[in-house]
């Protein structure tokens, strides 16, 4: 938290976030315009959270990255990070199942959560 | 704090070297832990600056739209590799010269089902656990939020675990 403070504050990019072409015209769709910051505000915000939608990304994608985490004994640093480098198996295993969750997630349920 | 006596029952997480982590303990001055501070604190600039805390790159990641995360999780993983075979070449100990021990990961279903799990959440909060916090920094506060509830799905997955498949 106070390295995610003193980056923001101190050592900020003032420029708006670069965001790929076809994300943004992605997002456009969705009515998610703000790339002032890492993350857009229409769903990182309170106004967000009380959205049927950033509610649904925020607290049932949470409890998912907790409870998934714990699940999978470990999570991007510690097994695709450091159990890559230590080549472990059921590391790369439990990297490619992040993966194959991450993609369901961005190209099959997100589109669906983004519109209701 | 973990409670170490109590996640030994049934451990499909990762174990900690119990000796290492008992001489350790020994005494705890705020000396002692502010290594662990500075640790964060850069972990935390680091995750900012390469914006691999934003939502849009886990977006893109997912979508094959750009090379970013796949650049930073690879170098790190490449930097990974040569420190551990620096540590394990030279026996390099830690700074209470305590020798580094690296335990060997065992397969069970969990990586498989919580990883999926995991990922779907990655992919909604452009986030994973340690990031969370530095979001959090950044001053988007409602991500405390996403952070109670991950509190709570590691509860629920405890509450859970007997029952699940591993």
């Amino acid at each position: 938290m106070i390295g995610g403070y003193v980056a923001a504050y101190f050592l900020s990019n003032p420029n708006e976030v670069e965001v790929a072409p076809a994300l943004l015209a992605e997002l456009k769709t969705y009515n998610i315009y703000d790339t002032q910051h890492l993350l857009p505000k229409e769903i990182f915000s309170w106004d967000g959270l009380l959205s049927l939608r950033g509610f649904l990304l925020l607290v049932a994608g949470g409890f998912l990255v907790g409870f998934g985490t714990r699940y999978a004994g470990g999570c991007t640093s510690g097994h695709a990070i450091m159990g890559l480098s230590n080549l472990q198996w059921p590391s790369l295993i439990a990297t490619i199942c992040f993966m194959i969750g991450g993609f369901v997630m961005a190209n099959l349920i997100l589109p669906i959560i983004m519109k209701l | 704090m973990k409670n170490f006596s109590e996640t030994r029952i049934a451990d499909f997480e990762v174990e900690i070297n119990e000796a290492s982590e008992s001489n350790s303990r020994t005494k705890h001055s705020w000396l002692y832990n502010i290594k662990y501070l500075i640790v964060g604190v850069l972990f935390g600039i680091v995750f900012v600056k390469a914006e691999i805390i934003s939502w849009f790159r886990i977006q893109e990641m997912f979508r094959f739209q750009s090379f970013h995360m796949y650049g930073v999780i690879g170098s790190a993983v490449f930097v990974g590799m040569i420190s551990i075979w620096v540590i394990k070449k030279f026996n390099i100990k830690t700074i209470r010269g305590e020798t580094i021990t690296f335990q060997s990961k065992k397969f069970n279903k969990g990586q498989v089902f919580g990883g999926l799990l995991f990922g779907l959440g990655w992919a909604m909060t452009g986030a994973c656990p340690g990031p969370l916090f530095a979001q959090i920094g950044t001053g988007a506060l409602v991500v405390i939020v996403v952070l109670i509830c991950a509190v709570a799905g590691t509860w629920v997955y405890g509450y859970l675990r007997e029952k699940l498949p591993h």
